[in-house]
């Protein structure tokens, strides 16, 4: 190859090893950068607590953890207490998991376990766009097509069945827990379903042929050695689920009244911890408000990371057991 | 005996079975049923002027969005501008530098980001960036914006570059290329269109977004000049036009809504499909 | 195969002092002294010495396991990508410490081919200009003509001058191969280490690799890792016989498989061996 006296020129000298050199080579450029961009998301995290919880001091030593469980919300008199939005966001997340949860789960069955492959790649596939419907459009179909369906349809449904108990009584103008629950239950759907059926698909098959084998019926096998395999994933998915549910905004704030207080009724409208913080923050005046509304804001963000970090324990768990 | 027990568990066999799926066809049907509405109502409220015209002052009926299209585009650039490279670079940093334990710290701080609430990262915007400028912003809602990327950006950066078979690496590094070199000239690019549709997905996700930009971009019924003024934004238009006490407004609503959810689908799809198809024509 | 007046290498090194200097940057192109290798706690090779010759082809045989990929690796310093890895000894390019140079100088001096080939999802050209341009050649001409002259002598020209801008992973398995020679070769390095380049391949293509291999000795050193033996002893001018990361013994091709100094060698050559 002595034919090409240019490349060996070239690419027979030994790089210099000076600085300059050495940047030409790119990792001295390549390493700090990346790891600069990495440790930045270390300090934005931590710049995010620290703004949380510097902003909510006024709050925090004003009413200490007693805030957590004041009922009473009231900006003029300069009285703030969280657990009207404690109350509402619970309530609105438990309607919705409860309805999403046997739904969704049923529904992972029958792509995981019935539908032919390529029918259930398919629907999963239109499934998990569901999932990137933005909230607000959620919020804006909840208005206009859910509010009437509950008003004529559910509630005197409900009314009818169970109106003796406080669950179900009172008036109902439209926006309400009910309404808020139900808007998130269509909103998480997709995230049960899709991480279910993942959990699902990952269960061995030996495991199933074992069982049919020794004569159990499909659903047998499905009820009684795949859904036990797969409960602490489907578990995951619901926690994960609850923590979208915990910190949805714009949905559950056009159709849950925006009322804070507290009644035993679903048909009752309510308040929602995202959805104070979403009306009120922009208008808010005064260092005390301002705080609570942040405080809440911090209240959020330890019971989301809380909640997706079980999830995301127990999915890991699943698919590592089962793989 | 036995024929009987056999004949009641073939009964809940079907019935149960069939149970799965009707449940699908249910939740199916009546997300289709929301969505279909949407695009029926959506399109019917569409015309030019959405897309030409300022919103008209409260009480005259017509106008359009045209501020807040533009203003979604602005908001996004920035978003774009701020999380695609912190993330996709921490995600190179992830796949190709880092030591195991540092990775998985990185990777449950991440997760955690991603799991913030947006209403939040909202809060966290508008006190860095809003309270220290003094307006509320295009620059404030880009930087809200910009945060919740960088988790994904992340994430899938990494798994697309750790799915580059490591041959390719020793390839690149045994022809005398630097690590840096080697990233960025072979390993990148073999992931290309996973990162290309891995930002895409990521952009759709926060080009809904309305809670972190109501108090970071808040809104504005005109122009919105420059990057330092409040600016509106499609989502956040749906929300106001929504609550509003007028049916022009609403119809506007659903015109804004049909716009959005298109954009963000039509996005989602390409996407996935360039996923999809993506390992298969390289890799043969 | 073997060349018989060609010296043996204890004749060079203990020929005078000043001699040796001369005939040594001719003859022996890379020097291993006592290498051991450790990957973690598990040490890999054990005190490996030995010379590779200019312009000859070196064969290392010996069963799974035995530390030939590690060998390899180290002389073009591969295995420094892996984390957690140690190398004690010394190697010795043209007489240098190749251990203190520059890695990427190294690996353009030691190229190397490996077992499976690895293409990069790039054309056909921009495979072979790879090494090249990487390496901060940057001249149109120069790199047409590199990309011609390399893949000619891997035997590819002709098979591949109409789809250059072609996808290179739409190539057969072999000829797949040839191209990662192709594109080793663009670099023109010094030392060519190929790890099982034919594993994969069918007798046809393995037979065109090893013609090329053939036509490019004289323009530079080959080593090559084998599982097949008749492979060794057509193609190599020496051969080295690897046991439990150790070096039993290298010798000319004809001397391991005729008539080996040691019983393992012997053992291994002639099958009674796993
Ligand atoms: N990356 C690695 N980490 C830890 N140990 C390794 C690694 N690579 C190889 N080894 C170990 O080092 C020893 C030598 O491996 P090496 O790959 O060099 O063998 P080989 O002779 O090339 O075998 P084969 O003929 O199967 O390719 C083996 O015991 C192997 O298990
Ligand atoms: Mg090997």
């Amino acid at each position: 190859m002595a034919s090409s006296t240019y490349i060996s020129d070239l690419l027979r000298r030994e790089p210099s090893k000076t600085f300059w050199g050495r940047l030409k080579g790119g990792d001295e450029l390549s390493y700090p950068i990346t790891l600069a961009c990495t440790v930045s998301i270390l300090l934005i995290v931590a710049l995010i607590v620290a703004e949380l919880w510097s902003h909510s001091q006024a709050t925090v030593q004003k009413f200490g953890l007693g805030f957590l469980t004041s009922r009473t919300w009231d900006p003029n008199d300069g009285v703030f207490g969280a657990l009207p939005f404690i109350y509402g966001t619970c309530v609105t997340s438990a309607v919705a998991l409860l309805i999403a949860i046997p739904l969704g789960v049923a529904a992972a069955i029958f792509l995981a376990e019935m539908a032919p492959p390529k029918a259930s790649n398919l629907l999963t596939f239109l499934i998990e766009l569901l999932a990137a419907v933005p909230s607000v459009i959620y919020g804006l179909l909840g208005i206009f097509v859910l509010l009437p369906i509950i008003r004529d349809y559910l509630v005197p449904a409900l009314r009818a069945a169970f109106g003796y108990v406080p669950l179900f009584s009172g008036p109902f103008y439209g926006v309400s827990l009910l309404s808020a629950g139900l808007v998130l239950s269509v909103m998480v759907v997709p995230f049960i379903i899709s991480v279910s059926r993942e959990v699902l698909l990952a269960v061995p098959t030996d495991q199933r042929e074992a069982a049919l084998a020794l004569g159990a019926t499909k659903w047998e096998t499905t009820w009684d050695i795949v859904l036990p395999n797969a409960s602490t994933g489907i578990l995951g998915s619901v926690f994960l689920s609850l923590a979208r549910a915990l910190g949805e905004t714009m949905a559950v704030t056009m159709v849950i009244g925006n009322t804070p207080k507290i009644a035993a009724s679903l048909f009752s409208p309510g308040y929602s911890i995202a959805a104070v913080i979403a009306n009120e923050f922009a208008e808010a005046s005064g260092t005390l408000y301002i705080s609570s509304l942040i405080f809440l804001g911090l209240v959020l963000f330890g019971l989301t990371i809380v909640i997706n970090a079980i999830a995301r324990i127990l999915i890991i768990v699943t698919t590592r057991t089962a793989a | 005996m036995t024929q009987e027990i056999s004949l009641r568990r073939r009964i809940t066999n079907v019935v149960m079975l069939s149970l799965t799926g009707f449940c699908t066809v249910l939740v199916i049907g009546v997300l289709f049923f929301i969505l279909g509405y949407l695009f029926v109502h959506g399109a019917r409220s569409l015309n030019l002027a959405f897309f030409t015209q300022l919103p008209k002052p409260s009480g005259e009926t017509g106008g359009g969005m045209a501020n807040a299209i533009v203003g979604s585009g602005k908001v996004l650039l920035i978003a774009v501008l701020i999380g695609v490279p912190i993330g996709s670079l921490a995600g190179i940093f992830l796949a190709e530098y880092s030591n195991k334990t540092f990775a998985f710290t990185i990777r449950y701080v991440v997760d955690l980001l991603n799991g913030i609430p947006s209403i939040v990262i909202g809060i966290v915007a508008y006190s860095l960036v809003v309270l220290p400028m003094k307006h509320y912003s295009t620059l404030a809602g880009g930087v809200a914006l910009g945060i919740m990327m960088i988790p994904i950006a992340v994430r899938t950066t990494e798994e697309f570059l750790l799915a580059v078979p490591n041959s390719l690496r020793e390839g690149a590094m045994a022809l005398g290329a630097t690590k840096a070199k080697t990233i960025f000239t072979v390993v990148v690019p073999a992931a290309i269109s996973g990162l290309i549709s891995g930002m895409m997905l990521n952009l759709a996700r926060v080009a809904g977004e309305t809670a972190p930009l109501l108090f970071t971009a808040l809104g504005n019924m005109f122009w919105s000049k420059g990057w330092l003024q409040p600016v509106a934004t499609l989502p956040v238009m749906i929300y106001n036009y929504a609550l509003a006490p007028a049916e022009d407004l609403h119809q506007q609503a659903w015109a804004a809504g049909f716009v959005l959810l298109a954009l963000v689908l039509a996005i989602n799809i390409t996407a996935r499909l360039i996923i999809a198809r993506g390992p298969a024509s390289s890799r043969r | 195969m073997a060349t018989p007046q060609q010296p043996a290498l204890k004749d060079i090194t203990s020929a005078p002092a000043s001699n040796a200097a001369v005939s040594r940057s001719r003859l022996c192109k890379l020097s291993a002294k006592n290498i051991n290798f450790f990957y973690g706690s598990f040490q890999a090779l054990y005190g490996i010495s030995l010379d590779i010759e200019a312009n000859k082809v070196t064969a290392f045989i010996g069963p799974s396991g035995c530390g030939k990929s590690t060998f390899l690796r180290t002389m073009n310093r591969m295995n420094e990508a892996l984390r957690n890895t140690r190398v004690e000894g010394e190697l010795l390019i043209d007489g240098e410490n190749l251990l203190a140079m520059d890695v990427t100088y190294v690996r353009r001096r030691v190229g190397m081919v490996f077992q499976k080939s690895n293409p990069f999802p790039k054309t056909i050209f921009d495979n072979v200009a790879y090494g090249l341009r990487v390496n901060g050649v940057t001249k149109k001409s120069v790199i047409e003509e590199a990309v011609e002259r390399s893949l000619t002598h891997a035997a590819l020209w002709t098979e591949v001058k109409d789809k250059l801008q072609k996808p290179a992973t739409a190539l057969s398995g072999g000829q797949q191969q040839r191209l990662c020679i192709a594109r080793a070769l663009a670099v023109e390095p010094e030392v060519l280490l190929l790890d099982e380049p034919c594993s994969a391949l069918d007798p046809i293509a393995t037979l065109k690799i090893e013609e090329l291999l053939f036509q490019i000795k004289d323009m530079t050193t080959i080593v090559i890792v084998t599982h097949n033996m008749q492979q060794a002893a057509r193609l190599a001018d020496r051969t080295g016989f690897f046991l439990l990361g150790k070096l039993i013994e290298i010798d000319d091709t004809r001397t391991i498989f005729q008539n080996p100094a040691k019983k393992e060698t012997e053992d291994y050559v002639t099958g009674r061996f796993g």
